[in-house]
């Protein structure tokens, strides 16, 4: 093998590395505010993902929708998905014990993986839209994946300007510091709750915009995305969106390192196992402050 | 002996004489499967009852089924002794997975998604060893049975169901025995405390760490254990049906759908799961896909809203409401759905 | 301004307040004043509707309070400054202050009501990117009851403001309410410190296990003997 700094692969393998991450930061910035904000776990997280690629494809393929639009109707129907998740199955226990809600919603993760494949069949589909690749020197990056990292940046940017500057962006993070104050504010909590779990379904559904370009559909794609995802998030510490965006990269960069000295494999298992070492050196997270 | 014991013992009794009716191979393959299962759900109850809630069950069970299946194929070491390795396999990583996450206190939601990344790392590593392995295509225990040779002890392979029944009703009753002498220890006391009040425990001087490791280890070991039996009753193991997420989250919910804090919930979990799937089976046949997962996760939804102490629990605390004689008001009991 | 008539509340099957009956005058400032567990907190955070009503009726400006849900309360001109003043410690002042005027109303007045804040207490605006968990207590209870103020509010109701401060800032405490009832506030207030409360408001009610024992003047309670010998110490 070369010396790894010369050969063009070794770099290549970087670069698809940092655009993964890019991908992976979108993904946990749903499941960070939700959990940031009312405490839940949405365990079925990747399978809303999964019923937006499905929405889109099924927009642009069967119904002709223009792609841009199909994508806006994928983000729409999971912020409706997330906001009906929480309102009628994650707000009947919302004060039971913390692990009754994580649980809940891994029956909600069966039930649409069951849904995806009673209705949609187990078979693999494409969306079939490729953008072709960049070259530059001798390294090829896929435009899409270029594409998937520029829309996770600002959409990262853009939630962080929602939450700092607007009045229900600020609300947003004071109910997770102080629920019970928040009438005193004039501020609903029950209708924050509904509010950030329509944004965190709509940050599901923009995750499905890019997966949907970048890899084949089909009903058990969430348990693909699923575990990498929690594990971003609690590595970044749960709720902690600065943390989970740094997570993201150290993963990606993990797993697509993993695939280029062995295979995709042991990137995941390197990966994955130096994210239980992480949670023993750092059970706060890789920013976490001990509170 | 009390009315309760002649119950248990007439209920034996029946169970094993089972086999005698006459079933089918079919009615067989059932309650083998139901007593598997039930088995392997009452090891998850034994830690998850104290609030230890692991979604990383599939992690033992696939070091169970796969610690012996590759020791035979590779090494010719029959399951006899692949067994007992595989349980000390799956406890000492029980140990290194409970010990740092005790001891920092990571509990809920970060335990459950740490034992989750164990699921997660088992399975790849299953995958990743295919050299070995088989990946994710799975891989068949090298069979020394045939038709001339129905059976073989020493490779734990056979091809009557009615062996495997006795088998795992021995396994399962063992399961419960298991259950209710962790229940019955002082560690159920001191495990209340601690699912309770973690620093009034620590302060009365009850070891928490090590009360919680000896739960978990026992929990994996079971587990194992049952991954094991599982490999050598269907005689082809894959990373899905063994590790993983989706198997762990079934291990999970079949407990709680049943009730883990009986010592019976966890197999009316696995009899629930079954006759679900198999009843789905029967009536809309094979070409459905996907139904019986849907109203499976529908069901455990409704569960976890409507019944958080399972269908077993919910029967007793109905029971126990019903006995209640005005006048002497029964126990006040923590209803998790208040 | 605002009017209770026979309230009775409480938490589940636990009451604590009875029949409680009780008025504040535009521009008055009234005080509540009782033992620890009297009911002062419940009497405030029914008026706030956080807790239910179980009986009586509620005014504010004639319009009933029976049926709005608590988060249209301070719609209504009612600010409340809860006990041990509840800011959100990882948010800044400014932001604190934000959440203060949140409704609708009080959006369009924010700039000039920062000001006004400010102006009141410049030691905010000094702070006012400092996260609000990071003061000191006294601190703490000018960002609390600024934003109170930030909703524009006709009526404010403070809840132990003194609670849990040093003796030195206690007494700073009591100035700055002072001075909110020179800038023309009307205000209710439950406290504790009675001596130092009474000094401060026109009127006062004796609250003693969720029921009024007494009511008057300031100077009529001040010189009770009965309120003197359990509350004062002399």
């Amino acid at each position: 093998m070369d010396f790894p700094l010369t050969d063009p692969f070794f770099w290549e393998t970087v670069i698809q590395g940092l655009l993964f991450g890019g991908v992976l930061a979108l993904l946990s910035l749903g499941l960070n505010i939700i959990f940031g904000v009312i405490d839940v776990v949405w365990i079925c997280y990747a399978e809303l993902i999964m019923i937006g690629m499905y929405t889109i494809y099924f927009l642009y393929s069967d119904y002709g929708v223009p792609l841009p639009l199909a994508m806006g109707g994928g983000v729409l129907v999971v912020a409706v998905l997330g906001a009906a998740l929480h309102h009628f199955i994650i707000r009947p226990i919302l004060h039971t014990e913390p692990i009754n809600q994580l649980l809940v919603t891994g029956g909600v993760l069966f039930f649409l993986q069951g849904f995806a494949t009673l209705a949609f069949s187990v078979e693999f589909r494409n969306l079939g839209v490729s953008f072709g690749s960049i070259e530059a020197g001798d390294m090829y990056i896929p435009t899409t994946r270029l594409l998937a990292f520029v829309v996770s940046l600002v959409a990262v940017v853009g939630l962080w300007l929602f939450l700092k500057r607007t009045y229900l962006g600020t609300a947003i993070r004071a109910i997770s510091q102080d629920r019970d104050v928040m009438p005193l504010m004039g501020v609903s909590p029950r209708k924050i709750y509904l509010v950030t779990s329509a944004l965190g379904g709509g940050l599901a559904g923009l995750g499905a915009c890019l997966l949907v370009l970048l890899y084949d559909i089909h009903p058990a794609i969430g348990l693909t995305f699923g575990p990498i995802t929690f594990m971003v998030c609690v590595m970044g510490g749960l709720g902690n969106m600065i943390g989970g965006f740094i997570a993201a990269f150290i993963f990606a960069e993990f797993i697509a390192l993993g695939g280029f000295y062995a295979e995709i494999e042991w990137g995941y298992v390197i990966a994955f196992a130096f994210f239980i070492v992480m949670m023993f050196i750092r059970p706060q997270g890789i920013l976490g402050t001990k509170n | 002996m009390t009315v309760a014991t002649v119950f248990k013992a007439v209920g034996l009794l029946a169970i094993l004489a089972f086999p005698a009716l006459g079933f089918s191979d079919y009615v067989l393959h059932i309650a083998i499967s139901i007593l598997l299962w039930g088995y392997i759900y009452t090891g998850w109850s034994v830690m998850g009852r104290f609030g230890l809630v692991s979604l990383g069950h599939g992690a033992f069970m696939g070091i169970g089924a796969y610690v012996v299946t590759m020791l035979w194929n590779h090494a010719g070491i029959t399951p006899w002794i692949g067994i007992p390795v595989a349980v000390i396999v799956s406890m000492a990583v029980g140990f290194m997975i409970g010990f740092p996450c005790f001891r920092f206190r990571i509990t809920g939601h970060y335990f459950a998604l740490v034992t989750l990344a164990l699921s997660e790392v088992v399975r790849l590593l299953i995958v990743a060893l295919r050299d070995y392995t088989g990946g994710s295509l799975g891989v068949t225990p090298v069979s020394v049975i045939s038709a001339d040779n129905p059976s073989s002890f020493l490779a734990m392979q056979f091809s009557d169901k009615v062996s495997w029944f006795y088998i795992v009703v021995a396994v399962w009753v063992i399961g419960l025995l298991i259950w209710r002498a962790v229940d019955r220890s002082m560690i159920r006391y001191a495990m209340e405390a601690v699912s309770q009040e973690e620093d009034a425990a620590a302060s009365v001087g009850v070891h928490v760490t090590r009360t919680k490791l000896i739960v978990t280890m026992i929990s994996a070991a079971m587990t194992a254990v049952g991954g094991a039996i599982y490999g050598q009753y269907q005689l082809y193991i894959n990373p899905e049906t063994t590790s993983g997420i989706a198997i762990s989250l079934q291990i999970v919910f079949a407990a709680i759908a049943g009730g883990m804090f009986v010592q019976l919930g966890p197999t009316v979990g696995a009899v629930i799961t079954l006759l679900l799937t198999e009843t789905l089976r029967q009536t809309v046949g094979h070409d459905v896909h996907g139904l019986d997962v849907m109203i499976y996760g529908a069901m455990l939804v409704l569960f976890i809203i409507y019944m958080p102490r399972g269908v077993v629990g919910r029967l007793i605390d109905a029971f126990e409401r019903r006995s209640e004689t005005p006048g002497t008001p029964g126990q006040a009991r923590p209803q998790p759905g208040e | 301004m605002l009017e209770l008539k026979n309230v009775s509340a409480g938490y589940g099957t636990f009451q604590a307040l009875f029949d409680v009956s009780l008025e504040v005058r535009a521009g008055e400032a009234v005080a509540v004043i009782g033992p620890n567990g009297a009911g002062k907190t419940s009497l405030l955070r029914v008026i706030s509707k956080v807790i239910d009503l179980n009986g009586g009726q509620i005014s504010m400006e004639g319009v009933a309070l029976n049926d709005v849900p608590a988060h249209r309360i301070i719609e209504l001109g009612i600010a409340h400054v809860p006990e041990h003043r509840r800011l959100f410690p990882r948010l800044t002042v400014e932001e604190n202050l934000k959440m203060g005027g949140f409704i609708a109303d009080a959006r369009a007045h924010f700039e000039e009501r920062l000001a006004y804040v400010y102006e009141l207490f410049p030691r905010m605006k000094e702070r006012r990117h400092q996260l609000a968990g990071t003061m000191s207590g006294g601190e703490q209870q000018m960002c609390a009851i600024g934003r109170g103020l930030m909703s524009g509010p006709k009526l404010l109701l403070l809840d132990e403001p003194s609670a849990g401060l040093a003796p030195v800032i206690v007494q700073q405490v009591f100035d700055l309410v002072r001075r909110i009832r020179q800038e023309g506030y009307t205000v209710l207030i439950v406290e504790q410190n009675i001596q130092q409360v009474l000094k401060v408001v026109d009127r006062a009610y004796l609250l003693e296990v969720g029921q009024i024992k007494m009511s008057g003047s300031s100077q009529e309670l001040l010189e009770n003997d009965d309120v003197r010998r359990a509350y004062i110490g002399l």
